[in-house]
């Protein structure tokens, strides 16, 4: 058991800004809620590359194709980084990646909505890698040293993802009628399912306090949430898209933008894996991990080969 | 965990060092699963050099690392509390000298 004295020492070390590292001491709670942090941001790049992946093939010119094929492997990368990370608290990374594909470890509900159309993936780009970085920004100053890196990492490179995504759905939004009815249907499908990836309300959300206490998040997901609702107002003004939300309403003695109620039933049922598309990511991924196998055997295989040569 | 758990293959960990342009030291990148050090480097490229982030990468064997342990960091470090000698600022120079840089 924790005992109060290093309870208190830890605190006291948060406090001042310290950072924690691997090795030293934790309260085993916060261990275990990086853990499962960490591990469902790991999980939540990864299955990110399904909805995009999706379009690879169809994307509608050759430079559209390779900014798409960059961006997924860059997703790739950060669930590396980031299982890398957990890691440092003393998980096995195929326990992780098992717990996921077989047992009931979460990700991002995001990625259990489809992408019907290529104007998703601009609007993918747009607001959910948006939301995406102003969760990442926060999370690059936490303070567990691994989690704080590798969110610094993923900054550095979500930001070309929001950039190419922005700039293809501004050329939609204004190319002929079809288009803009395109951009605009992907808009309305994405904008509330973006808003629930901050998390539910604060009132509602039990681990917020204490993430906040112990300095691994800095703000709370309605701060985060409201400071992307006005980025993001101004943004779609600026390319000529709206909203799809009657009660957005300027407020001139807070500065913010107030928007509607957020579809929460929804959201808890897409998180208890009634979402469109829950189970065919999941099957997706099994099959990905499952077909793999032989790959790994067979470089496990070639590797321990190979050294028996050189022994020889 | 299911049946295939127990038979998947997990390949020995590395931890990963690039330098980040010509003359600078080696910084640590984080890690990456492999199954020998040929595959640990293309692995740590693709993983933490996508954009030219490294000239140089250097792959590790993580349990070859050996490393100091933060409860001992008091006295482990003090040795060099008392030696303020070792410094610059220890000495003092005849004033005419200092004023030119």
């Amino acid at each position: 058991m924790d005992t109060q004295k290093q309870l208190d020492d830890f605190q006291k070390r948060i406090d001042n800004g310290e950072t924690i590292e691997p090795k030293d001491w934790m309260p085993e709670r916060y261990r275990k809620q990086l853990i499962r942090m960490m591990s469902q941001h790991a999980h939540s790049e990864i299955v990110g590359m399904l909805p995009e992946g999706n379009w690879i093939t169809r994307a509608p010119s050759l430079k559209r194709k390779m900014v798409l094929l960059a961006k997924v492997q860059d997703e790739a990368g950060h669930g590396l980084y980031l299982y890398s990370g957990t890691e440092t608290l003393g998980v096995r990374r195929k326990e992780l990646i098992e717990d996921y594909i077989y047992g009931n470890a979460k990700y991002s509900s995001i990625f259990n909505y489809p992408t019907l159309s290529y104007a998703d993936i601009c609007v993918i780009g747009w607001l959910v890698d948006g939301a995406a970085i102003v969760n990442q920004t926060m999370l690059a100053k936490s303070s567990y040293g691994p989690y704080a890196r590798a969110n610094l990492r993923i900054c550095k490179e979500e930001s070309f993802h929001k950039k190419q995504g922005y700039e293809m759905l501004a050329k939609m939004a204004s190319g002929t009628a079809e288009q803009k009815r395109m951009a605009q249907d992907a808009v309305n499908r994405w904008w509330w399912a973006t808003l629930m990836m901050f998390g539910p309300h604060d009132s509602d959300s039990p681990n917020s306090a204490e993430l906040i206490k112990w300095g691994v998040k800095t703000k709370t997901n309605d701060e985060l949430r409201q400071h992307f609702v006005d980025r993001s107002v101004m943004e779609a003004e600026a390319i000529g898209i709206t909203l799809p939300d009657p009660d957005l309403t300027y407020n001139e003695e807070t500065g913010h933008w107030e928007f509607g109620d957020i579809p929460w039933d929804e959201f808890w049922s897409v998180v208890k894996g009634d979402g469109p598309m829950n189970r065919e990511r999941i099957k997706s991924r099994r099959k990905a991990y499952e077909e793999g196998e032989w790959v790994r055997k067979a470089a496990a295989e070639y590797a321990r080969k190979k050294k028996l040569v050189k022994a020889s | 965990m299911s049946d295939t758990s127990t038979q998947s293959t997990e390949w020995p960990l590395w931890e990963v060092f690039y330098q980040p342009s010509d003359g600078k030291p080696f910084e640590h990148a984080g890690s990456v699963h492999a199954p020998d050090s040929e595959m640990a480097l293309q692995n740590a490229r693709d993983t933490y050099a996508r954009r030219n982030e490294g000239i140089a990468i250097w792959v590790v064997p993580s349990d070859q690392i050996t490393a100091s342990s933060p409860e001992d960091r008091g006295p482990f470090f003090d040795p060099a509390n008392d030696k303020a000698y070792r410094h610059p600022q220890f000495y003092t120079v005849p004033r005419a000298v200092k004023k030119r840089k």
